[in-house]
């Protein structure tokens, strides 16, 4: 009975979860309710994986109306590995929070912290699992609203002035994604993207079904910050409370790259996105340069949330890298990037999150010496940065492997090696990190801490557990990308 | 003929550039706020106008309780979904304001200006406090 159900609970359980969080004045209780509609959440998304994977192509009709009136939710391979990162890291991540967020918001505001944060989980379950376009820009709103009101609560003053920008670019780009749905709707007569899948390709040559693909594709690219339009990103991250930035960098990027694959390969096709259009010549130039400026940029960086968030956009780089390739191998190293890079990119942050907690600063200078002082959240940090390097054995050498593989099978050798190249430039960055922590003087200020207490390196210890044993046995991660890539490139879902 | 025929998307397009223009050129945060919510009206206007049609009427079934009326199939209706999606577009972009402008109402506080380059000079100091960048 409840298991019919599972992919309206997978989105109803934030989403009721956000309405009794801003109900009860009590910050603890309002925490436990996020909680568990986190919980409630990664059980669905465990639920439809582990049915996907069973061969199973699952659509819900919601409410009971029938696919081409109501809104169908489906889930196939694709989106029932993001629902499972995205529920996956927000459990852990909302574990983190009970007890940094107290350290660094204001009191009361906390039970209305934990409403926008079920919010923003809510609106990010919903564009993964939805299959219809409009509801695609309803969630994204709603969890870009929660998103703006989440980095606003910064302590940082500046966390204001970088909400307000991140309000004005992210309301850009949706409104974009919504002409784009206009004028896919105005073609086709249908929202559903199973229906505009199989309407599209008698109107390829229409100039209507163009410029809905470019401002369909400019749109997400806004959101998932692809090089030049992510100017919004660096100070967002950097200001948002710390488990706000460990939920939004983890997710909210991949989400919106999940929304420019399905456009791409799904509802367009990818002989029309990627035949007609060539848009891997486009892609691949963009990808390279956000890979090698943003990795530069992130190493001259002092503030390492700034640091890590401008080597998120060289990340999401070496994923729309693999997306330009079109290839079953390029899309399975995208596919995986996306989960490992949630993964690395977590841990790593959630760790700067402990430093936070302890020391009130996490810029270079407050972190030297730390090493000594806590050495468990440091430990932590080093293998995120080994995994965001690409060292054996993390989950971060699997996608480069397997990002290299697709790169040599189109015979674009230099490619490949600018991704080696370019992983040396991510060694600098997290050196220079480890070696202010290890090998530095700690400061007055940083020589009386002590350890960050367990409750926030259970999580943050939880990832880096994740990140090694998906780096060691990468047989369950592989076999569901590379069963998503089929799927992309198979047509229809 | 055609140019009037149109009308519509011609209006649609002009309060697009409008709005972004205001948007991109002005320094005032409520300026930037007035620009955005002006590009995401002629959206909307875009949406409505795709499902009118000339001479269509509201779509609600004409006939009594016992059935269709004579001559109810000629009956035009113009496509009521368009329209629809727009309420809940309506929604979001009063929701998107709202924040846009409580969130300029706590930078008036804390920095007491709704300037763009003032707000800019303020933040470039705090970083050159901080050291946070070279």
């Amino acid at each position: 009975m409840i298991a019919a159900h599972l992919p309206a609970i997978q989105v109803l359980g934030p989403l009721l979860a956000a309405a009794l969080c801003v109900l009860v004045p009590w910050k603890r209780v309002s925490w436990g309710i996020a909680m568990a509609g986190a919980v409630t959440a990664f059980g669905a998304a465990v639920g439809l994986l582990s049915r996907v994977l069973g061969g199973e192509d699952i659509r819900y009709a919601l409410g009971g109306w029938a696919a081409p009136w109501g809104i169908e939710y489906r889930v196939d391979a694709v989106n029932g590995l993001v629902l499972l990162i995205v529920a996956g890291i927000g459990v852990v991540v909302t574990l983190f929070a009970l007890t940094s967020v107290e350290r660094e918001v204001d009191e009361r505001r906390i039970p209305l912290f934990y409403g926008a944060w079920m919010l923003c989980l809510c609106g990010l379950l919903g564009i993964a699992i939805t299959g219809d376009a409009f509801n695609i820009f309803v969630f994204l709103e709603i969890s870009s609203l929660g998103t703006y009101a989440l980095i606003a609560m910064g302590s940082d003053r500046r966390a204001l002035v970088s909400a307000f920008r991140y309000l004005i670019m992210g309301s850009i780009g949706a409104s974009f994604i919504v002409i784009g749905i206009g004028l896919l709707y105005v073609e086709t007569g249908t929202l559903n993207l199973a229906d505009l899948a199989e309407r599209l390709p008698a109107l390829y040559g229409e100039r209507t079904v163009l410029v809905a693909f470019a401002f369909l594709t400019v749109g997400t690219s806004l959101k998932l910050a692809l090089f030049p339009l992510h100017v919004w990103l660096p100070d967002a991250y950097a200001f948002a409370p710390s488990a706000v930035t460990g939920l939004i960098a983890a997710t909210s990027t991949k989400v919106a790259v999940y929304v420019l694959l399905r456009f791409f390969f799904t509802v367009f096709g990818v002989t029309y996105s990627f035949g007609e259009l060539s848009l891997g010549m486009w892609l691949l130039p963009l990808a390279l340069v956000a890979i090698f400026t943003m990795s530069l940029v992130a190493i001259f960086q002092r503030n390492i949330k700034r640091m890590l968030a401008y080597s998120s956009v060289a990340q999401i780089g070496y994923i729309i890298l693999g997306i330009s390739f079109a290839s079953v191998t390029g899309l399975t190293a995208a596919t995986l990037h996306l989960f490992n890079h949630a993964l690395m990119k977590g841990a790593l942050f959630l760790a700067l999150g402990c430093v936070m907690y302890r020391v009130g600063s996490v810029h270079i200078d407050a972190l030297r010496g730390l090493g000594r002082r806590m050495p468990w959240t440091m430990a932590a940090f080093t293998a995120g940065g080994l995994s965001l390097i690409g060292v054996p054995l993390t989950v971060g050498f699997v996608s480069k492997w397997y990002l290299v593989l697709g790169a040599l099978e189109q015979g674009m050798w230099p490619v490949a090696a600018l991704v080696l190249v370019t992983s040396t430039l991510a060694v600098v960055y997290i050196w220079r990190v480890v070696e202010a922590v290890y090998f530095g003087e700690p400061s007055a200020r940083a020589d009386s801490v002590s350890e960050a207490p367990l409750r926030l390196l259970v999580p943050t210890w939880a990832l880096i557990a994740a990140n090694l044993y998906f780096g060691i046995d990468a047989s369950l991660t592989t076999n569901v990308a590379g069963q998503a890539a089929r799927a992309l490139l198979g047509g229809a879902p | 003929m055609e140019f009037l025929g149109l009308f519509n998307y011609w209006v649609v397009i002009f309060l697009m550039m409008v709005g972004f223009y205001a948007l991109i050129s002005r320094g005032n945060l409520v300026k930037k706020v007035v620009g955005l919510n002006l590009f995401q009206t002629s959206v909307i206007i875009f949406y409505v106008s795709t499902g009118k049609i000339v001479g269509g009427t509201a779509p609600i079934l004409i006939g009594d309780d016992h059935g269709v009326a004579e001559g109810a199939a000629e009956v035009l209706y113009s496509n009521p979904l368009p329209h629809v999606l727009m309420l809940t577009a309506i929604v979001v972009g009063v929701a998107t304001m709202a924040m846009a402008l409580a969130l300029v109402v706590r930078i008036k506080e804390t920095y007491g200006t709704v300037e763009d380059d003032e707000i800019q000079a303020q933040v470039l100091a705090d970083e050159q406090r901080e050291g946070a960048r070279p």
